[in-house]
């Protein structure tokens, strides 16, 4: 292979890796019927739009829940699944787009560390074989001593030592921590620039794990790595990464240096991760006003914001829809005791209908009941809860002869906007979207979508 | 090294215990006596398989076993002994054969549906379900005809209808096995290393999907020489002028058996019972040795501290780690 041109024009000097706009979709298999009529039934946007810049020898954290697309966000990035849309440049080399053998040369530069080090190492090779593997690959060495040397050698770096004692083992044979250090052998005998370590200590016993996460920090500085840290756990991002980019629903909504990440979070759903953390001092019993619900369905994703179902300072242009009127709605009935709840239950209809992307709403009223009653239903929960921020997104209620028609104001997807150190896509910090949604409140029309279409992308 | 990764073969046979140790090495005698009877066959049989006289006298017809036809002789004026080896030979040959025509067609057609997956697999898995579905004796005995003007009746011939059988059967197992590996770690770390294709497959997926393999063989073997006896016994299967072969003796045994003659069904028919015996008992035994999960190792059992002076509590409290209680070391 030969050497890597150094980077080209058009890159900032110190950005390694450089992401932009990058799309990953998963298409979802519908059910048996779907398939035999050939209907695609949609697709999972595991990554939407993601842009970043990896700088050498930084170490950047991509945290977020289960299902927000960190994973996939890492394994796009070394084209172990294939980017929908978008580009992925190493030192100005475009990876996306590329055929598998088009990519192995470049997988020298990149390497990943997965989540289970049981599973990470194949079973049937002894640590010394699998460890010099990739060197076999790439025709780096060859000959059994040659091999056997740089495995000793990758071996011992990571502590492994004396490596005659591992060389000859099983993975079998080792302990977990064991086992993860063998991977780390693995991924740095072939001297990459950048290393995806994906949740690589959230699988050890808690004593393991500060010395795996020291050790790739010995690892970083001995061997110039450039890491991108995986994670769901904010409390090793915050000793371990440089930056923290904050993920959700495929989108990084935040991303900006650790400190400020921690001491001045911008983005409610970054707020709301932290206040998550668990505290060691009981005493210091902190209010848990964790977001509501649960991560939404990504097939389908809420329209504007996708944090603004479960965030508590969502306002009027995030984007409310009418399944939003239904968890509401749904929540609300948990609540009141049985009693009321069916009374209140028998004045509306089927719910069915709300479970569209709509940014109107139709709650419909009882067979045989009037779109008064219906009206009363919606009236006692805002009653109840004046202040939930849902109230703020309701442009208007008409009550037709057989249900309630609700508008919302028109969604607006939220921009990345800079603010101080950090990247934060929220309307909180745009100055247009406060200022609409004080037109708005003041009673003023809708004016024309300004830019919706075109920040949908 | 080497040393090392042959002794971590072994390593689960000398692991087992009772039953599964009993029931592999019993198979291991019946079936290594049954292929030195084949390999020797030239040495061990009195006759010829075909042999009707000696020394220009001729063999009586349906003579009671004495001491030149230890077994007695057939109808067909053969000695029942020399029949006998001479189709353990046959048997064998045909089962080797066939073993290694099936794992030479199956494992690589599964390896290759599990591995590349998409429409190539959909269709793989439609043919073989369909050989499947067909009654097994039908297949074998339609492949046998169709190929019998070409190869002749002969063991190849039988060797590759009982092929046809089983090779769906170890399409299934490898293919399976491989969907379930492809997805593993270890691969995509293989992949994301660069490791080209040819060796993800090779050493990442083969090398963990073969296991399964030797049992289903040995199991295998067991069927065909029932499917290799069943050909016989209904005419389509090796010719008795080209060798010997349980079945078909069996075939010629039917009227003695109302005659009183036993002898000429007898024997012929132990040997195929022994023989399938012996490949089961192997097989079950290999099953039990390679799949961990029905394994039972040979662990000694814990010593529980005994009660001492009625104060129970005090004793289990006390429960220290055995000194050599296999921890995993920490790094």
């Amino acid at each position: 292979m030969p050497p890597q041109t150094p980077a080209t024009s058009g890159t900032t000097a110190d950005s390694l890796l450089e992401v932009r706009d990058l799309h990953t979709r998963y298409s979802v298999r519908g059910s048996f019927f779907d398939r035999l009529k050939g209907r695609e039934s949609g697709s999972v946007h595991a990554v939407d739009g993601v842009t970043l810049d990896l700088r050498h020898g930084e170490v950047l954290g991509l945290v977020g829940e289960s299902g927000s697309g960190k994973t996939t966000l890492g394994r796009t990035l070394l084209g172990l699944v294939e980017a929908s849309s978008g580009s992925i440049r190493l030192e100005g080399e475009e990876l996306t787009g590329r055929s598998e053998a088009e990519m192995r040369p470049l997988r020298r530069r990149m390497q990943i560390v997965f989540q289970d080090p049981h599973a990470s190492l194949n079973p049937a090779m002894t640590v010394g074989a699998l460890v010099a593997d990739p060197l076999r690959f790439h025709k780096l060495a060859s000959g059994r001593e040659e091999l056997r040397a740089r495995a000793s050698e990758a071996l011992e770096r990571v502590g492994l030592a004396p490596a005659s004692e591992y060389l000859d083992k099983y993975p079998a044979d080792l302990s977990g921590g064991q086992k993860q250090r063998a991977v780390l052998a693995r991924a740095i005998i072939l001297g990459p620039d950048v290393l995806v370590a994906d949740e690589p200590v959230s699988m050890l016993d808690m004593s393991v794990r500060a010395k795996i996460l020291e050790l790739m920090l010995e690892l970083k500085d001995e061997l110039g790595l450039t890491y991108i840290y995986i994670t769901h756990d904010l409390a090793t991002a915050k000793f371990f990464c440089d930056r923290i980019a904050i993920m959700y629903l495929g989108r990084i909504v935040e991303l900006g240096p650790a400190a400020d990440i921690y001491e001045h979070p911008q983005h409610p759903y970054t707020a709301a991760l932290l206040k998550a953390i668990p505290e060691p001092d009981p005493r210091r019993a902190v209010a848990r006003d964790l977001p509501r619900g649960e991560v939404p369905d990504a097939v389908v994703p809420p329209l504007g914001c996708p944090f603004h179902p479960r965030c508590p300072r969502a306002f009027e242009v995030c984007g409310w829809e009418s399944r939003d009127l239904r968890t509401l709605l749904e929540e609300r009935w948990t609540k009141l005791d049985q009693d009321a709840y069916e009374r209140e239950r028998a004045l509306v209809g089927e719910l069915d209908d709300l479970d569209v992307a709509e940014s109107e709403a139709f709650l419909p009223a009882a067979d045989g009941g009037s779109g008064e009653e219906a009206a009363g239903v919606l009236e006692a929960m805002r009653a109840d809860a004046p202040a939930d921020p849902f109230w703020s997104g309701v442009a208007s209620t008409s009550v037709e002869p057989d249900g309630v028609r609700i508008g919302f104001h028109t969604p607006r997807e939220p921009r990345d906007l800079e603010v101080g150190r950090s990247v934060v896509n929220c309307h909180l910090h745009d100055p247009g979207a406060i200022e609409l949604a004080e037109r708005l409140r003041r009673g003023e029309p809708e004016p024309e979508p300004p830019d919706a279409g075109a920040d949908a992308g | 090294m080497r040393q090392r990764r042959l002794s971590r073969w072994l390593a689960p046979l000398r692991e087992t215990t009772g039953v599964s140790r009993w029931m592999f090495w019993a198979g291991v005698v019946i079936v290594a006596f049954f292929v030195v009877l084949a390999v020797f066959a030239p040495l061990l049989a009195p006759y010829g398989f075909d042999q009707v006289s000696d020394a220009g006298v001729r063999f009586p017809k349906q003579g009671s076993p004495d001491g030149t036809h230890p077994f007695g002789t057939t109808v067909g004026n053969y000695d029942v002994l020399s029949r006998v080896i001479w189709g353990a030979r046959t048997a064998i040959e045909v089962v080797v054969l066939a073993v290694v025509f099936s794992l030479a067609i199956g494992v690589p057609l599964g390896l290759f549906s599990g591995y590349v997956g998409g429409r190539a697999d959909r269709v793989l898995v439609l043919i073989m379900d369909a050989l499947f579905a067909f009654p097994y004796i039908l297949l074998a005995i339609v492949i046998a005809f169709l190929l019998s003007d070409k190869l002749g009746q002969g063991v190849v011939t039988a060797a590759v209808a009982i092929t046809a059988v089983y090779v769906p059967q170890y399409f299934r197992v490898v293919r399976n096995h491989v969907i379930s590996v492809r997805e593993e770690p270890y691969v995509d770390a293989a992949r994301a290393l660069g490791a080209p294709r040819r060796t993800i497959v090779s050493r990442y997926v083969l090398q963990n999907v073969i296991q399964s393999v030797p049992a289903l063989a040995t199991l295998n073997a067991a069927d065909a020489i029932l499917t290799l006896a069943a050909l016989g016994f209904l005419g389509y299967g090796i010719q008795p002028t080209d060798a010997a072969e349980w079945g078909y003796d069996l075939q010629r045994a039917i009227d003695d058996a109302g005659a009183g003659i036993w002898w000429t069904g007898l024997f012929p028919g132990l040997a195929i019972v022994a023989l399938v015996t012996g490949f089961t008992l192997l097989g079950e035994g290999l099953n039990d040795v390679i799949n961990p999960l029905i394994r039972a190792r040979s662990t000694a059992k814990p010593e529980m501290p005994g009660r001492t002076g009625g104060e129970g509590e005090e004793a289990i409290l006390s429960l220290d780690p055995a000194p050599g209680t296999d921890r995993p070391r920490g790094p």
